[in-house]
């Protein structure tokens, strides 16, 4: 079976801390994967990872195909990436941040482009606007269109409900779900369960620097996430437990 | 655009969104200017200069002014795109990373020219000297280029650390000691009146020192911004 990504005893450290151990992850062409886990886990750190923006010190990770760090000009060109940080420039309206974006990626038609992204994010009248006057939730909102401006293959998405209001996540998850509902592949890393179970078509826990357990959505009653979190989280404590 | 190389059209977006930026801000050319014109008014009254000794001594004022309103302008261009998470948004583009730093060296180097084109006249008049000569004007040119090639390199390292603000002196000072004193020397030659064969050794020695560092800084830049 051949997967988007594909991830092998990953390692990770930075000095003599090691963040990820021998982590292993696959994800197959249009699955949306929630990455969830606790504080310190690795998350943000793996998705660095599979962003090109950190190396591996082990281990192998592909994406799309294309090696890295080896081959990371490649799958940079397939990637699309949202933080928590909106990596918008506040001086530059919301048109402009697209515009040079797009330019950095050589997006053919730009203009053309830009206008769909635009209405995809529910931002097309706020276009001239400087982007340091938008709400924390309208810039979240551009930073997905940014991410997707080149359309990529891959969408990662690292805690992107973080710091935002009630109705500006419910208006981050109608476009996610837009965005899902293209066939894009996505993975999210995130603290909230309620958000991601009603987004993710897969659930992925990470625990200390590992994949402790992995499930479809499929099945999964109502608030059945929390239990299976808690359970996974449970069976890593008993793991460290008898380790000691 | 399409005529352009990926290279070039990278390197004119980060130079267009630099520029485009800072026209909205005026954040760094305000704060090198105002640094700028304070430091030189700080000079002319504190140095009695006797026509004599005043080449000589002018010359240093004027690039230690230069360079530390430069040092300002580089610690506030690199800050932009690390306090909003946009160097990784640079990082994350498939493109040559040394398209993004030429693109960043470029525009700095433009805020550097353009303080110093405001700051020579009031200088002038301050201290009595004629700067408008073509070959200090070429001097300065180079003297910038060469501060502003390493300069760009170092703050994009200084910028990942939290005492980003003092590291880029500490960092950028003793290794711009060739670029500032071949630039003192070349404009204290031009504003006392030297002939061109006593200007010449500082001259060679800027543009040596701007072809040698841009084309390191041109080829290190990517493994000094790699997490």
């Amino acid at each position: 079976m051949s997967y988007l990504i594909e991830v092998r005893s990953l390692v990770k450290r930075f000095g003599a801390k090691i963040v990820l151990r021998q982590l292993n992850f696959t994800v197959q062409a249009g699955e949306f994967v929630a990455l969830l886990g606790p504080n310190g886990a690795g998350k943000t750190t793996f998705l660095r990872i599979l962003a090109s923006l950190a190396r591996p010190s082990l281990g192998e990770v592909w994406v799309a195909g294309f090696r890295l760090p080896q081959q990371a000009a490649h799958v940079r060109r397939r990637l699309g990436v949202v933080s928590h940080q909106p990596l918008l420039y506040g001086d530059l309206s919301a048109e402009e941040n697209l515009r040079f974006y797009g330019r950095m990626y050589a997006v053919p038609q730009l203009g053309t482009r830009i206008n769909e992204v635009l209405e995809l994010v529910g931002l097309a009248a706020r276009r001239r606007d400087l982007v340091r006057t938008f709400s924390r939730g309208m810039q979240q909102r551009l930073a997905i269109g940014r991410a997707i401006l080149h359309d990529p293959d891959v969408l990662l998405l690292d805690e992107p409900h973080t710091g935002l209001d009630q109705d500006a996540c419910d208006m981050l998850d109608g476009v996610l779900r837009q965005i899902a509902g293209q066939g894009r592949t996505v993975v999210m890393t995130s603290h909230d369960l309620a958000r991601v179970e009603d987004l993710a078509s897969r659930f992925d826990v990470l625990t200390a620097g590992r994949i402790t357990a992995s499930r479809s959505a499929d099945g999964l009653p109502r608030d059945g996430l929390l239990a299976f979190y808690r359970q996974a989280l449970e069976v890593q404590r008993n793991l460290q437990g008898a380790v000691r | 655009m399409s005529g352009l190389t990926p290279f070039m059209s990278a390197m004119g977006a980060v130079i267009w969104k630099d520029l485009r930026a800072e026209w909205r801000s005026r954040e760094v050319i305000s704060a090198m200017l105002v640094f700028a014109l304070l430091v030189i008014l700080i000079f002319n009254f504190a140095l009695d200069l006797q026509p004599n000794v005043r080449a000589g001594i002018s010359s240093g004022v004027l690039w230690v002014t230069l360079a530390f309103a430069g040092t300002l302008g580089l610690n506030r261009s690199m800050a932009v795109e690390k306090d909003r998470g946009c160097l990784d948004g640079l990082l994350l583009a498939p493109v040559d990373r040394a398209a993004i730093y030429l693109g960043k060296a470029f525009a700095n180097l433009l805020f550097m020219l353009l303080v110093a084109f405001i700051v020579l006249p009031v200088y002038g008049i301050l201290y009595n000297t004629n700067m408008i000569i073509p070959g200090l004007l070429l001097v300065i040119l180079l003297g910038s280029e060469g501060y502003v090639a390493v300069g760009t390199l170092l703050a994009s390292m200084a910028v990942q650390a939290r005492t980003r603000d003092i590291l880029l002196p500490i960092l950028l000072f003793p290794v711009a000691v060739p670029v500032v004193v071949s630039a003192v020397k070349a404009t204290g030659g031009y504003l006392a009146g030297l002939g061109w064969e006593e200007i010449q050794p500082w001259f060679t020695l800027l543009v040596v020192y701007d072809v040698i560092f841009t084309s390191v800084a041109f080829m290190v830049f990517d493994s000094v911004v790699e997490e």
